[in-house]
């Protein structure tokens, strides 16, 4: 059986940003405990002496030249989806909290 | 007049080089299907008519010069709502990327422009690509065409629908877990996942890195061919793509579809896909499809994958490690929606509500499982097992291959179900992609093509092929080889056979888009909801 209970539910929401109302945990934490129950099984298949793959084909590091080319994003193209910008720099809102 | 939205778009190439129509003709033809059809499919989020109509006189212009870019220049294409365009928004159907505007173009689309291919729109999808019903996207499902209850597939409903209810010739897709083969299957179109690497990826928005890969949908296997041979091959900016010369795949098709090509060809049936969970009708059209493939000289043979078993449970612990942190990127910072708090907020606070109003249930259901696979403690027993089963996979595969030259399988258990049946029971949806994330696993290409229609429900039914990595050609060769026995049993595509679902036709007047608005068009029933792009939600579809 998962170890998914609602603390961790919110624990993982945290650590991935997503502020969850308390409904929303409800819901999750029955969902995922379903959902773990069946993808942990697959560690009766994996045994110590099986490899891991990590991307389908065989491939090498890419390399290049440490020169800028001529395709990349302007400034202003960067900032052109941003909420806020300053013209040179994304704006965001506060860096620390009160309690911080 | 010969109705241009029925034409193939090999046959819509063939009659722009002969002078027979022209290109603003065809574009028109496709846009007033779809100001007719779209406010009941919904396989469009945008679509901005004006955009496509120059684009069109502008290949007339070349091909009047003598100077096309391509076989297909002035053919018009659907391009999926992942893949990132600079004149048309692209969201991935999310909330959280509503109206936003690319400053560049996919790989893939740079290359459709290329060849002069005439865009039409952006088609629907689930967020993200998470799911197998369209039912996800955050601007509303998109319907079948074959019975408008039903769901068309996913995540790439939107392309497939596009295409069987010949709102488009061909459309662009991507695949992840089944995304461009499962809709095939279900609205009875061709649908092809290429060789990982083979297709860029850049301009992808995307899902998970080491599975994704775009590739065509069509109504018929030749066309999928020609799309494919377009946007493939290498692209320095996506860093996985393969340096492999890549054969014509048109080529390939046209080959197959000769009488006697599939001659001694080796067919290796999986036996893991038969059994209760596989419905009737999609049983009996794929023994059907086989036994069409031993008396033109196929030779049948079982094949077990035993590791197939596994495949769903490691790939919804990869799929979601790896989107939780693709989409890490959403932080309300350089791109997409910011929430607003009263009193500002930290930036922290401000990126966990904007997370929190932008996204979906199912993407917050798979970012908060894939931290979970990927936190401390956990990810030896769940991330680093599901990548052991990958290596287990590619195995079956190999030996496999070793003994046969295609394998063959249903390319989904059962037909379309009615929207909103699995769209509570998450485990259901995921048991969808039984049969086509494996090759996602291996990076091998699949295509899925149709077979038929289940007797029960009178609902298409796909046969997917897959080939050895690096094999592309071979799949086209097999899946045209099969159609042609397939189209002179039913006088033509499958889609031929579609009802005519229940539509609105829409008189100029209804018309309401405008030049100006670059709106989608809305049909008479619905002249109220005419939106603009970046409003693109339709409230209860």
């Amino acid at each position: 059986m998962s170890d998914i209970s609602e603390d961790r539910v919110r624990h993982l929401a945290g650590l991935a940003r997503i502020d969850l109302t308390n409904d929303e945990v409800t819901h999750l934490t029955a969902e995922l405990s379903k959902i773990v129950d069946v993808v942990a099984t697959v560690s009766a298949a994996a045994t110590d002496d099986i490899p891991a793959t990590s991307h389908p084909i065989p491939l090498s590091n890419v390399y290049r030249e440490d020169v800028v080319t001529d395709d990349v994003l302007t400034t202003e193209q960067a900032l052109s989806g941003a909420p806020e910008h300053d013209g040179q720099r994304f704006k965001v809102s506060a860096i620390l909290g009160e309690e911080q | 007049m010969t109705d241009l939205t029925r034409q193939t778009a090999a046959q819509l190439a063939a009659a722009l080089a002969d002078g027979s129509t022209t290109s603003v003709a065809v574009t028109q033809a496709h846009l007033d299907r779809i100001a007719a059809v779209d406010g009941t499919i919904h396989a469009f989020l945008h679509v901005n008519p004006q955009l496509s109509l120059d684009a069109a006189g502008a290949s007339d212009a070349r091909r009047a010069a003598g100077t096309p870019l391509s076989e297909l220049d002035g053919v018009p294409l659907a391009i999926k709502d992942v893949l990132v365009t600079t004149d048309m928004p692209s969201t991935s159907g999310s909330k959280i990327l509503k109206g936003w505007m690319s400053p560049y173009d996919a790989t893939v689309v740079t290359r459709a422009r290329e060849a002069g291919l005439v865009p039409l729109g952006k088609t629907n999808m689930d967020e993200f690509a998470m799911g197998s019903s369209t039912e996800h996207s955050a601007y509303g499902p998109t319907r079948n065409p074959w019975d408008t209850d039903r769901i068309p597939g996913g995540s790439g409903g939107g392309s497939a629908a596009a295409v069987a209810a010949f709102e488009a010739p061909f459309a662009l897709g991507s695949d992840t877990g089944g995304s461009i083969r499962q809709p095939a299957h279900i609205t009875g179109t061709v649908g092809m996942k290429p060789t990982y690497g083979s297709v860029s990826r850049y301009g992808a928005i995307a899902l998970a890195s080491s599975l994704d890969q775009v590739g065509p949908c069509s109504r018929t296997v030749l066309d999928a061919a020609l799309l494919h041979d377009v946007i493939g091959g290498y692209d320095r900016h996506d860093s996985t793509s393969l340096k492999d010369a890549w054969p014509s795949f048109a080529e390939a098709a046209r080959k197959g579809a000769q009488p006697g090509s599939l001659k001694g060809l080796r067919v290796g049936v999986v036996s893991q896909y038969a059994g209760d969970a596989f419905q009737p009708g999609v049983m009996t059209r794929f023994r059907e499809s086989l036994d069409l493939l031993a008396a033109a000289g196929a030779e049948i043979v079982d094949v077990s994958l035993p590791s197939v078993e596994h495949a769903v449970a490691a790939y919804y612990l990869i799929l979601p490690a790896e989107a939780s942190s693709n989409l890490a990127k959403f932080d309300s910072v350089r791109f997409g929606m910011r929430a607003t708090l009263t009193g500002g907020g930290t930036v922290e606070q401000v990126m966990s509500a904007t997370r929190e109003a932008g996204f979906g249930p199912e993407v917050k259901r798979r970012i908060i499982l894939g931290t979970y696979a990927l936190s401390a403690g956990y990810y030896d027993a769940y991330y680093g097992s599901a990548q052991k089963v990958r290596t287990l996979i590619q195995r079956d595969f190999e030996q496999a291959f070793a003994s046969v030259d295609v394998l063959a399988t249903p390319t989904a258990p059962t037909t379309a179900w009615k929207l909103g049946e699995k769209l509570n029971d998450p485990l259901a949806m995921y048991a969808q992609d039984i049969a086509t994330i494996p090759a996602n696993l291996a990076g091998i290409p699949g295509i899925s093509i149709p077979s038929g229609l289940a007797a029960e429900d009178g609902l298409p039914v796909g046969i997917q092929f897959l080939a050895p990595a690096r094999h592309d050609a071979r799949l086209y060769e097999v899946a045209a080889g099969l159609e042609a026995l397939l189209h002179a049993q039913w006088g033509g595509p499958l889609t031929a056979q579609a009802p005519d679902f229940d539509t609105a036709s829409p008189t100029q007047s209804t018309r309401t888009a405008s030049p100006t608005q670059s709106t989608r068009t809305a049909s008479p029933t619905q002249s109220t909801r005419a939106v603009s792009p970046t409003q693109s939600t339709r409230g209860g579809a």
